[in-house]
Protein backbone atom coordinates (compact mmCIF):
# COMPACT_ATOMS: atom_id res chain seq x y z
CA UNK A 1 0.00 0.00 0.00
CA UNK A 2 1.19 3.36 -1.04
CA UNK A 3 1.35 5.72 1.90
CA UNK A 4 -0.97 8.34 0.49
CA UNK A 5 -3.61 5.45 0.34
CA UNK A 6 -2.92 5.02 3.92
CA UNK A 7 -3.35 8.41 4.71
CA UNK A 8 -6.63 8.45 2.91
CA UNK A 9 -7.52 5.21 5.01
CA UNK A 10 -6.69 6.67 7.98
CA UNK A 11 -8.89 10.08 7.35
CA UNK A 12 -11.91 8.04 6.90
CA UNK A 13 -11.38 6.22 9.32
CA UNK A 14 -11.44 9.44 11.33
CA UNK A 15 -14.37 10.39 9.78
CA UNK A 16 -16.44 7.23 10.42
CA UNK A 17 -15.71 7.43 13.86
CA UNK A 18 -16.91 11.05 14.62
CA UNK A 19 -19.84 10.18 12.69
CA UNK A 20 -20.67 6.96 15.01
CA UNK A 21 -19.79 9.18 17.62
CA UNK A 22 -22.18 12.37 16.57
CA UNK A 23 -24.59 10.62 14.54
CA UNK A 24 -26.80 9.58 17.29
CA UNK A 25 -27.04 13.11 19.28
CA UNK A 26 -27.60 14.69 15.56
CA UNK A 27 -30.47 12.55 15.44
CA UNK A 28 -32.10 13.36 18.84
CA UNK A 29 -31.46 17.04 18.19
CA UNK A 30 -33.11 16.66 15.11
CA UNK A 31 -35.99 14.65 16.09
CA UNK A 32 -36.78 17.37 18.67
CA UNK A 33 -37.96 19.57 15.85
CA UNK A 34 -39.94 16.56 13.82
CA UNK A 35 -43.71 17.51 14.09
CA UNK A 36 -44.47 13.40 14.33
CA UNK A 37 -44.78 12.35 17.95
CA UNK A 38 -43.20 8.58 17.38
CA UNK A 39 -40.61 9.99 15.46
CA UNK A 40 -41.91 9.05 12.28
CA UNK A 41 -40.35 10.28 8.77
CA UNK A 42 -40.93 12.55 6.75
CA UNK A 43 -39.37 15.28 8.74
CA UNK A 44 -41.94 18.28 9.43
CA UNK A 45 -40.59 21.01 10.90
CA UNK A 46 -41.61 22.68 14.06
CA UNK A 47 -41.15 23.91 17.47
CA UNK A 48 -44.30 22.92 18.64
CA UNK A 49 -42.07 20.36 21.42
CA UNK A 50 -39.59 23.50 22.55
CA UNK A 51 -42.72 25.72 23.40
CA UNK A 52 -44.25 22.77 25.23
CA UNK A 53 -41.35 22.88 27.22
CA UNK A 54 -41.77 25.77 28.50
CA UNK A 55 -45.15 24.94 29.84
CA UNK A 56 -44.08 22.30 31.61
CA UNK A 57 -43.50 22.96 34.95
CA UNK A 58 -42.43 19.79 36.12
CA UNK A 59 -39.64 19.94 33.62
CA UNK A 60 -38.89 23.77 34.28
CA UNK A 61 -38.73 22.98 38.39
CA UNK A 62 -36.28 20.31 37.47
CA UNK A 63 -34.27 22.21 35.40
CA UNK A 64 -34.00 24.97 37.56
CA UNK A 65 -33.03 22.54 40.52
CA UNK A 66 -30.26 21.05 38.81
CA UNK A 67 -28.57 24.62 37.66
CA UNK A 68 -28.91 25.83 41.35
CA UNK A 69 -27.08 22.52 42.45
CA UNK A 70 -24.85 22.27 39.87
CA UNK A 71 -24.08 26.30 40.98
CA UNK A 72 -23.98 25.43 44.59
CA UNK A 73 -21.73 22.97 43.99
CA UNK A 74 -19.55 24.35 41.87
CA UNK A 75 -18.85 27.23 44.59
CA UNK A 76 -17.80 24.92 47.63
CA UNK A 77 -15.45 22.14 45.29
CA UNK A 78 -14.04 24.79 43.66
CA UNK A 79 -13.29 26.94 46.68
CA UNK A 80 -12.22 23.72 48.58
CA UNK A 81 -10.85 21.75 46.15
CA UNK A 82 -8.16 25.52 45.43
CA UNK A 83 -7.35 25.71 48.95
CA UNK A 84 -6.47 21.80 49.14
CA UNK A 85 -4.25 21.79 46.13
CA UNK A 86 -2.02 24.68 46.86
CA UNK A 87 -1.32 23.35 49.96
CA UNK A 88 -0.26 19.96 48.45
CA UNK A 89 1.84 22.23 45.91
CA UNK A 90 3.10 24.41 48.76
CA UNK A 91 3.99 21.76 51.59
CA UNK A 92 5.78 18.53 51.64
CA UNK A 93 4.37 16.07 54.69
CA UNK A 94 4.44 12.66 55.72
CA UNK A 95 1.48 11.43 53.89
CA UNK A 96 0.99 13.43 50.88
CA UNK A 97 1.10 10.50 48.65
CA UNK A 98 -1.72 9.30 50.39
CA UNK A 99 -3.51 12.33 50.35
CA UNK A 100 -3.35 12.32 46.34
CA UNK A 101 -4.22 8.87 46.51
CA UNK A 102 -7.70 9.35 48.12
CA UNK A 103 -8.83 11.37 45.65
CA UNK A 104 -8.68 8.19 42.92
CA UNK A 105 -11.60 6.38 44.64
CA UNK A 106 -14.48 8.60 44.35
CA UNK A 107 -13.28 9.15 40.41
CA UNK A 108 -12.51 5.56 39.70
CA UNK A 109 -15.31 3.51 41.89
CA UNK A 110 -18.52 3.30 39.54
CA UNK A 111 -21.03 5.32 40.56
CA UNK A 112 -23.39 3.07 41.67
CA UNK A 113 -21.29 2.03 44.61
CA UNK A 114 -20.97 5.45 45.69
CA UNK A 115 -24.11 6.55 45.22
CA UNK A 116 -25.61 3.41 46.93
CA UNK A 117 -23.24 4.19 49.35
CA UNK A 118 -24.29 7.32 49.99
CA UNK A 119 -28.02 7.04 50.34
CA UNK A 120 -27.38 3.86 52.99
CA UNK A 121 -25.04 6.50 54.89
CA UNK A 122 -27.14 9.54 54.60
CA UNK A 123 -30.25 7.45 55.57
CA UNK A 124 -28.57 6.30 58.66
CA UNK A 125 -27.19 9.40 60.19
CA UNK A 126 -30.95 10.98 59.49
CA UNK A 127 -29.97 13.52 56.39
CA UNK A 128 -32.59 11.59 53.88
CA UNK A 129 -32.43 12.05 50.30
CA UNK A 130 -33.18 15.38 49.30
CA UNK A 131 -31.63 18.44 47.63
CA UNK A 132 -28.94 18.77 50.62
CA UNK A 133 -27.82 15.27 50.59
CA UNK A 134 -27.96 15.68 46.18
CA UNK A 135 -25.31 18.94 47.11
CA UNK A 136 -23.12 16.75 49.57
CA UNK A 137 -22.80 14.12 47.14
CA UNK A 138 -22.15 15.84 44.39
CA UNK A 139 -19.62 18.00 45.78
CA UNK A 140 -17.59 14.77 46.90
CA UNK A 141 -17.07 13.58 43.36
CA UNK A 142 -16.54 17.23 41.97
CA UNK A 143 -13.48 17.61 44.04
CA UNK A 144 -11.06 15.60 43.16
CA UNK A 145 -11.82 17.18 39.53
CA UNK A 146 -10.84 20.57 40.59
CA UNK A 147 -7.84 19.51 42.68
CA UNK A 148 -6.42 17.64 39.58
CA UNK A 149 -6.98 20.16 37.27
CA UNK A 150 -6.01 22.96 39.47
CA UNK A 151 -2.77 21.20 40.66
CA UNK A 152 -2.08 20.89 36.47
CA UNK A 153 -2.09 24.52 36.65
CA UNK A 154 0.19 25.20 39.67
CA UNK A 155 2.87 22.49 38.17
CA UNK A 156 3.47 25.77 36.09
CA UNK A 157 4.19 27.93 38.71
CA UNK A 158 7.82 28.67 39.74
CA UNK A 159 7.89 28.44 43.44
CA UNK A 160 10.64 31.15 43.23
CA UNK A 161 7.52 33.92 42.54
CA UNK A 162 6.14 32.86 45.96
CA UNK A 163 9.34 32.63 47.58
CA UNK A 164 10.28 35.99 45.79
CA UNK A 165 7.12 37.77 47.45
CA UNK A 166 7.69 36.14 51.06
CA UNK A 167 11.57 37.09 51.29
CA UNK A 168 9.58 40.96 50.16
CA UNK A 169 7.80 40.67 53.76
CA UNK A 170 4.12 39.51 52.13
CA UNK A 171 2.54 38.07 54.66
CA UNK A 172 0.99 34.35 53.12
CA UNK A 173 -2.56 35.22 52.81
CA UNK A 174 -1.15 38.27 50.38
CA UNK A 175 1.10 35.51 49.02
CA UNK A 176 -2.31 33.78 48.09
CA UNK A 177 -4.19 36.52 46.55
CA UNK A 178 -1.16 38.30 44.98
CA UNK A 179 0.70 36.13 43.43
CA UNK A 180 -0.96 32.42 42.96
CA UNK A 181 -4.39 32.93 41.95
CA UNK A 182 -3.89 35.18 39.18
CA UNK A 183 -1.32 32.83 38.00
CA UNK A 184 -3.44 29.64 38.43
CA UNK A 185 -6.80 31.31 37.51
CA UNK A 186 -7.02 29.67 34.44
CA UNK A 187 -7.04 26.11 36.25
CA UNK A 188 -9.73 27.38 38.57
CA UNK A 189 -11.73 28.76 36.25
CA UNK A 190 -11.11 25.36 34.78
CA UNK A 191 -11.82 23.37 37.51
CA UNK A 192 -15.28 25.38 38.80
CA UNK A 193 -16.45 24.59 35.03
CA UNK A 194 -15.96 20.43 35.55
CA UNK A 195 -17.43 20.76 38.83
CA UNK A 196 -20.38 22.45 37.24
CA UNK A 197 -19.97 19.70 34.58
CA UNK A 198 -20.01 16.74 36.92
CA UNK A 199 -23.08 18.03 38.86
CA UNK A 200 -25.19 19.20 35.72
CA UNK A 201 -24.61 15.92 33.76
CA UNK A 202 -24.75 13.61 37.05
CA UNK A 203 -27.18 10.87 36.72
CA UNK A 204 -26.21 8.17 39.05
CA UNK A 205 -25.85 9.53 42.51
CA UNK A 206 -28.71 12.59 42.25
CA UNK A 207 -30.95 9.22 41.06
CA UNK A 208 -30.02 7.34 45.05
CA UNK A 209 -30.41 11.01 46.84
CA UNK A 210 -33.18 13.00 45.38
CA UNK A 211 -36.31 12.55 46.50
CA UNK A 212 -39.30 11.48 44.26
CA UNK A 213 -40.98 14.15 42.82
CA UNK A 214 -38.40 16.62 43.74
CA UNK A 215 -35.54 15.51 41.72
CA UNK A 216 -33.14 17.18 39.00
CA UNK A 217 -33.21 17.12 35.29
CA UNK A 218 -31.56 14.08 34.52
CA UNK A 219 -33.35 11.88 37.15
CA UNK A 220 -36.72 13.52 35.66
CA UNK A 221 -35.49 12.59 31.90
CA UNK A 222 -34.70 8.63 33.51
CA UNK A 223 -37.85 8.27 34.34
CA UNK A 224 -39.63 10.02 32.07
CA UNK A 225 -37.98 7.99 29.48
CA UNK A 226 -38.75 4.18 31.07
CA UNK A 227 -42.42 5.71 30.69
CA UNK A 228 -42.00 5.66 27.68
CA UNK A 229 -40.50 9.02 25.61
CA UNK A 230 -41.99 12.01 23.94
CA UNK A 231 -39.91 14.57 21.68
CA UNK A 232 -40.26 17.11 24.30
CA UNK A 233 -37.86 14.82 26.26
CA UNK A 234 -35.61 14.82 23.11
CA UNK A 235 -35.88 19.03 23.10
CA UNK A 236 -34.72 19.03 26.43
CA UNK A 237 -32.13 16.66 26.10
CA UNK A 238 -30.99 18.44 23.03
CA UNK A 239 -30.68 21.33 25.21
CA UNK A 240 -28.54 19.78 28.13
CA UNK A 241 -26.18 18.62 25.69
CA UNK A 242 -25.84 22.19 24.15
CA UNK A 243 -24.99 23.67 27.32
CA UNK A 244 -22.29 20.52 28.80
CA UNK A 245 -20.64 21.31 25.24
CA UNK A 246 -20.38 24.91 25.46
CA UNK A 247 -19.08 24.51 29.12
CA UNK A 248 -16.64 21.98 27.95
CA UNK A 249 -15.35 24.03 24.70
CA UNK A 250 -15.05 27.47 27.42
CA UNK A 251 -13.26 24.63 30.09
CA UNK A 252 -10.77 23.68 26.88
CA UNK A 253 -9.82 26.93 26.00
CA UNK A 254 -8.17 27.16 29.52
CA UNK A 255 -6.71 23.62 29.79
CA UNK A 256 -4.71 22.34 26.59
CA UNK A 257 -5.90 18.82 26.77
CA UNK A 258 -4.04 17.60 23.76
CA UNK A 259 -0.92 18.29 25.69
CA UNK A 260 2.08 19.85 24.04
CA UNK A 261 2.50 19.52 20.16
CA UNK B 1 11.92 31.28 65.63
CA UNK B 2 12.18 28.37 62.82
CA UNK B 3 10.15 26.25 64.72
CA UNK B 4 7.06 28.48 65.22
CA UNK B 5 7.10 29.59 62.00
CA UNK B 6 7.18 25.41 61.07
CA UNK B 7 4.13 25.46 63.11
CA UNK B 8 2.46 27.86 61.44
CA UNK B 9 3.29 26.68 58.16
CA UNK B 10 1.73 23.16 59.54
CA UNK B 11 -1.56 24.80 60.73
CA UNK B 12 -2.19 26.76 57.52
CA UNK B 13 -1.83 23.36 55.35
CA UNK B 14 -4.33 21.52 57.37
CA UNK B 15 -6.60 24.37 57.16
CA UNK B 16 -6.43 24.40 53.99
CA UNK B 17 -6.45 20.90 53.00
CA UNK B 18 -8.94 19.44 56.05
CA UNK B 19 -12.07 21.06 54.31
CA UNK B 20 -12.11 19.07 51.36
CA UNK B 21 -10.72 15.79 52.81
CA UNK B 22 -13.26 15.80 55.77
CA UNK B 23 -15.85 16.42 52.68
CA UNK B 24 -14.94 13.09 51.08
CA UNK B 25 -14.34 11.45 53.96
CA UNK B 26 -18.09 12.01 55.21
CA UNK B 27 -19.30 11.61 52.21
CA UNK B 28 -17.42 8.96 51.04
CA UNK B 29 -15.19 6.95 52.79
CA UNK B 30 -17.61 6.92 55.58
CA UNK B 31 -20.33 5.70 53.26
CA UNK B 32 -17.84 2.89 52.13
CA UNK B 33 -17.75 1.70 55.46
CA UNK B 34 -21.21 2.19 56.51
CA UNK B 35 -22.37 0.12 53.58
CA UNK B 36 -20.30 -2.39 54.79
CA UNK B 37 -21.16 -2.30 58.09
CA UNK B 38 -25.17 -2.68 56.20
CA UNK B 39 -24.32 -5.29 54.47
CA UNK B 40 -23.95 -7.79 58.10
CA UNK B 41 -27.57 -7.08 58.30
CA UNK B 42 -30.75 -8.48 58.47
CA UNK B 43 -32.65 -5.39 58.37
CA UNK B 44 -32.19 -1.80 58.12
CA UNK B 45 -31.11 -0.62 61.72
CA UNK B 46 -33.71 2.50 62.08
CA UNK B 47 -37.29 3.19 61.42
CA UNK B 48 -37.91 1.24 64.98
CA UNK B 49 -36.96 -2.23 62.92
CA UNK B 50 -35.55 -5.55 64.40
CA UNK B 51 -32.12 -5.93 63.17
CA UNK B 52 -29.07 -8.13 63.98
CA UNK B 53 -26.04 -9.50 62.54
CA UNK B 54 -25.72 -12.03 59.40
CA UNK B 55 -24.14 -13.41 56.98
CA UNK B 56 -26.94 -14.58 54.97
CA UNK B 57 -26.94 -11.90 52.28
CA UNK B 58 -23.42 -12.79 51.58
CA UNK B 59 -24.53 -16.82 51.48
CA UNK B 60 -27.72 -15.11 49.31
CA UNK B 61 -24.97 -14.36 46.75
CA UNK B 62 -22.98 -18.03 46.68
CA UNK B 63 -25.61 -20.33 47.14
CA UNK B 64 -28.54 -18.94 44.80
CA UNK B 65 -26.22 -18.42 41.79
CA UNK B 66 -29.10 -16.00 40.57
CA UNK B 67 -26.20 -12.76 41.40
CA UNK B 68 -23.29 -14.58 41.21
CA UNK B 69 -24.48 -15.47 37.43
CA UNK B 70 -25.04 -11.79 36.86
CA UNK B 71 -22.08 -10.72 38.19
CA UNK B 72 -20.42 -12.77 35.34
CA UNK B 73 -23.03 -11.45 32.85
CA UNK B 74 -21.65 -8.16 33.38
CA UNK B 75 -18.19 -8.89 33.96
CA UNK B 76 -18.51 -10.58 30.06
CA UNK B 77 -20.22 -7.40 29.15
CA UNK B 78 -17.38 -5.46 30.42
CA UNK B 79 -15.39 -7.50 28.33
CA UNK B 80 -16.91 -7.30 24.95
CA UNK B 81 -17.37 -3.68 25.27
CA UNK B 82 -13.69 -3.24 26.65
CA UNK B 83 -12.54 -4.92 23.33
CA UNK B 84 -14.33 -3.38 21.33
CA UNK B 85 -13.49 0.17 22.46
CA UNK B 86 -9.46 -1.26 22.92
CA UNK B 87 -10.08 -2.42 19.10
CA UNK B 88 -11.95 0.91 17.52
CA UNK B 89 -9.75 3.28 19.41
CA UNK B 90 -6.57 2.51 19.19
CA UNK B 91 -6.29 2.81 15.31
CA UNK B 92 -8.28 6.28 15.70
CA UNK B 93 -5.87 7.55 18.44
CA UNK B 94 -2.74 6.46 16.12
CA UNK B 95 -4.26 8.40 13.15
CA UNK B 96 -4.44 11.37 14.93
CA UNK B 97 -1.24 11.08 16.96
CA UNK B 98 1.05 10.20 13.75
CA UNK B 99 -0.61 11.51 10.89
CA UNK B 100 -2.30 14.55 11.69
CA UNK B 101 -0.35 17.76 12.68
CA UNK B 102 -1.29 21.38 13.91
CA UNK B 103 -4.60 22.90 14.32
CA UNK B 104 -6.21 20.28 12.70
CA UNK B 105 -5.50 17.55 15.37
CA UNK B 106 -6.26 20.03 18.25
CA UNK B 107 -9.99 20.34 16.62
CA UNK B 108 -10.04 16.56 16.10
CA UNK B 109 -9.33 16.07 19.94
CA UNK B 110 -11.66 18.03 21.39
CA UNK B 111 -14.09 16.94 18.85
CA UNK B 112 -13.43 13.38 20.71
CA UNK B 113 -13.51 15.10 23.54
CA UNK B 114 -16.41 16.73 23.70
CA UNK B 115 -19.33 14.19 23.54
CA UNK B 116 -16.94 12.04 26.39
CA UNK B 117 -18.04 15.44 28.69
CA UNK B 118 -21.55 15.84 28.31
CA UNK B 119 -24.53 14.13 29.69
CA UNK B 120 -24.03 10.14 29.25
CA UNK B 121 -27.98 9.67 29.95
CA UNK B 122 -28.93 12.34 27.17
CA UNK B 123 -26.63 10.05 24.50
CA UNK B 124 -27.80 6.60 25.42
CA UNK B 125 -31.43 7.80 25.24
CA UNK B 126 -30.58 9.52 21.82
CA UNK B 127 -28.98 6.00 21.06
CA UNK B 128 -32.92 4.72 21.93
CA UNK B 129 -34.09 7.10 18.87
CA UNK B 130 -31.94 6.14 16.48
CA UNK B 131 -32.61 2.35 17.41
CA UNK B 132 -35.40 1.71 17.71
CA UNK B 133 -37.97 -0.09 15.11
CA UNK B 134 -39.35 2.16 12.39
CA UNK B 135 -36.31 4.46 13.64
CA UNK B 136 -34.10 6.30 11.89
CA UNK B 137 -31.35 3.30 11.53
CA UNK B 138 -34.12 1.35 10.18
CA UNK B 139 -35.15 3.96 7.60
CA UNK B 140 -31.58 4.85 6.70
CA UNK B 141 -30.48 1.06 5.85
CA UNK B 142 -33.78 0.62 3.82
CA UNK B 143 -32.71 3.53 1.62
CA UNK B 144 -29.66 2.41 0.94
CA UNK B 145 -30.74 -1.22 0.25
CA UNK B 146 -33.04 -2.56 -2.25
CA UNK B 147 -34.63 -5.14 -0.67
CA UNK B 148 -36.71 -4.72 2.47
CA UNK B 149 -35.45 -5.70 6.11
CA UNK B 150 -36.89 -4.40 9.46
CA UNK B 151 -33.97 -3.08 11.76
CA UNK B 152 -34.87 -2.97 15.47
CA UNK B 153 -31.91 -3.59 17.48
CA UNK B 154 -33.48 -1.86 20.08
CA UNK B 155 -33.89 -3.91 23.65
CA UNK B 156 -31.12 -6.69 22.49
CA UNK B 157 -27.24 -7.14 23.87
CA UNK B 158 -26.59 -5.34 20.96
CA UNK B 159 -28.16 -2.14 21.78
CA UNK B 160 -26.50 -2.12 24.87
CA UNK B 161 -22.74 -2.91 23.49
CA UNK B 162 -23.87 -0.01 21.21
CA UNK B 163 -24.66 2.67 24.01
CA UNK B 164 -21.87 1.50 26.25
CA UNK B 165 -19.38 1.30 23.01
CA UNK B 166 -20.74 4.92 22.07
CA UNK B 167 -20.09 6.25 26.05
CA UNK B 168 -16.75 4.95 26.99
CA UNK B 169 -15.05 5.03 23.43
CA UNK B 170 -13.48 8.18 24.06
CA UNK B 171 -11.57 7.20 27.27
CA UNK B 172 -9.28 5.02 25.32
CA UNK B 173 -8.86 6.99 22.69
CA UNK B 174 -7.72 9.52 25.10
CA UNK B 175 -5.29 7.44 27.02
CA UNK B 176 -4.03 6.04 23.84
CA UNK B 177 -3.58 9.23 22.44
CA UNK B 178 -1.76 10.64 24.83
CA UNK B 179 0.48 7.38 25.17
CA UNK B 180 1.06 7.39 21.16
CA UNK B 181 2.07 11.21 21.87
CA UNK B 182 4.44 10.92 23.94
CA UNK B 183 6.44 8.47 22.05
CA UNK B 184 9.31 10.28 19.91
CA UNK B 185 9.12 10.49 15.85
CA UNK B 186 12.81 10.35 15.57
CA UNK B 187 12.08 6.21 17.24
CA UNK B 188 9.80 5.73 14.71
CA UNK B 189 12.03 7.64 12.03
CA UNK B 190 15.23 5.24 12.83
CA UNK B 191 13.55 2.08 12.88
CA UNK B 192 12.21 2.81 8.72
CA UNK B 193 15.39 4.44 8.05
CA UNK B 194 17.17 0.70 8.98
CA UNK B 195 14.34 -0.68 6.89
CA UNK B 196 11.43 -1.87 9.30
CA UNK B 197 8.52 -2.46 7.73
CA UNK B 198 5.43 -1.00 9.08
CA UNK B 199 3.69 -4.29 10.60
CA UNK B 200 7.25 -4.50 12.65
CA UNK B 201 7.21 -0.72 13.56
CA UNK B 202 3.71 -1.36 14.81
CA UNK B 203 4.52 -4.47 16.82
CA UNK B 204 7.56 -3.68 18.05
CA UNK B 205 7.39 0.27 19.03
CA UNK B 206 4.38 1.89 18.80
CA UNK B 207 2.25 -0.90 20.65
CA UNK B 208 4.77 -2.00 24.11
CA UNK B 209 5.32 2.01 24.48
CA UNK B 210 1.31 2.67 24.42
CA UNK B 211 0.80 -0.51 26.02
CA UNK B 212 0.08 1.68 30.00
CA UNK B 213 -1.80 4.16 28.04
CA UNK B 214 -3.99 1.41 26.20
CA UNK B 215 -4.26 -0.16 30.00
CA UNK B 216 -5.19 2.47 31.78
CA UNK B 217 -7.87 3.02 29.13
CA UNK B 218 -9.45 -0.30 29.38
CA UNK B 219 -9.51 -0.16 33.04
CA UNK B 220 -11.54 3.24 33.21
CA UNK B 221 -13.68 1.48 30.79
CA UNK B 222 -14.15 -2.05 32.22
CA UNK B 223 -14.98 -1.00 35.80
CA UNK B 224 -17.87 1.38 34.87
CA UNK B 225 -19.13 -0.69 32.10
CA UNK B 226 -19.47 -3.92 35.15
CA UNK B 227 -21.46 -1.45 37.41
CA UNK B 228 -23.61 0.39 34.46
CA UNK B 229 -27.18 0.27 34.84
CA UNK B 230 -29.14 3.04 33.53
CA UNK B 231 -27.78 1.78 29.85
CA UNK B 232 -28.97 -1.67 29.97
CA UNK B 233 -32.11 -0.97 31.14
CA UNK B 234 -32.98 1.87 28.73
CA UNK B 235 -31.42 0.05 25.82
CA UNK B 236 -31.34 -3.29 26.92
CA UNK B 237 -35.11 -3.68 28.58
CA UNK B 238 -36.52 -6.70 29.32
CA UNK B 239 -33.00 -8.56 28.28
CA UNK B 240 -31.90 -5.66 30.25
CA UNK B 241 -31.13 -7.69 33.72
CA UNK B 242 -26.98 -7.20 35.17
CA UNK B 243 -25.64 -7.01 37.88
CA UNK B 244 -26.16 -3.37 38.32
CA UNK B 245 -29.77 -3.26 37.62
CA UNK B 246 -29.83 -5.83 40.26
CA UNK B 247 -28.60 -3.53 42.44
CA UNK B 248 -30.58 -0.67 41.60
CA UNK B 249 -33.32 -2.89 42.20
CA UNK B 250 -32.91 -3.65 46.04
CA UNK B 251 -32.45 0.13 46.62
CA UNK B 252 -35.17 1.49 44.72
CA UNK B 253 -37.74 -1.78 44.44
CA UNK B 254 -37.27 -4.11 46.38
CA UNK B 255 -36.06 -2.16 49.48
CA UNK B 256 -33.38 -4.83 49.98
CA UNK B 257 -31.05 -2.64 52.05
CA UNK B 258 -28.73 -5.30 53.35
CA UNK B 259 -28.73 -7.70 49.87
CA UNK B 260 -28.09 -4.24 48.15
CA UNK B 261 -25.22 -3.30 50.45
CA UNK B 262 -23.91 -6.71 50.09
CA UNK B 263 -24.33 -7.10 46.25
CA UNK B 264 -22.54 -3.75 46.08
CA UNK B 265 -19.50 -4.39 48.29
CA UNK B 266 -18.94 -7.51 46.10
CA UNK B 267 -18.68 -5.71 43.21
CA UNK B 268 -16.41 -2.98 45.44
CA UNK B 269 -14.38 -6.05 45.79
CA UNK B 270 -14.17 -7.22 42.17
CA UNK B 271 -13.44 -3.51 41.29
CA UNK B 272 -10.61 -2.99 43.79
CA UNK B 273 -8.76 -6.42 42.94
CA UNK B 274 -8.85 -5.00 39.08
CA UNK B 275 -7.76 -1.29 40.20
CA UNK B 276 -5.08 -2.90 42.43
CA UNK B 277 -3.84 -5.71 38.94
CA UNK B 278 -3.72 -2.31 37.05
CA UNK B 279 -1.79 -0.06 39.51
CA UNK B 280 1.90 -0.83 37.80
CA UNK B 281 0.53 0.17 34.45
CA UNK B 282 -1.40 3.33 35.61
CA UNK B 283 1.22 4.75 37.44
CA UNK B 284 3.25 5.13 34.09
CA UNK B 285 0.55 6.11 31.85
CA UNK B 286 0.78 9.88 31.48
CA UNK B 287 -2.37 11.61 31.99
Amino acid sequence: MTNRLLARLGHLYLGLILVFLYAPILVMAAMSFNRSEFYQLPFDFTTDWYAKLWHNGEILAAAGRSVWIAGTVTAIATVLGTAASIALYRHSFPGKALLRALLFPPIAIPWLITGTAMLVFFFGIGLDRGTPAVIIGHVALALPYVIVVVSSRLATLDPALEEAARSLGARPWTVTRAVTIPWILPGIIAGALFAFAVSFDQFVVSYFLSEPGDSTLPVLIYTSIRKGFTPEINAVSTLIIAVSMALMLLAARRVRFGGED
Amino acid sequence: MAGSLERADRRRAALMLSPAYLWLTAAVFLPLSAMAFFSLLTDVPFGGRDWAFTLQNYRDFFETGTYALLLWKSLKLGLIVTALCVLIGFPFALVLAKAIKGRAREALFLLVILPFWSNSLVRIFSWAIVLRGNGVLDAAVNAILPWEVRVNLMFSQSAIVIGLVHSYLPYVILTAYLALQAIDDSLIEAARSLGAPRRTILLRILLPLSAPGLIAGAVLIFVPVVGSFMEPRLLGGRVGTYYGTAIEDQFVAVFNWPLGAALSFILLAVVLVILALATPALRKAPT
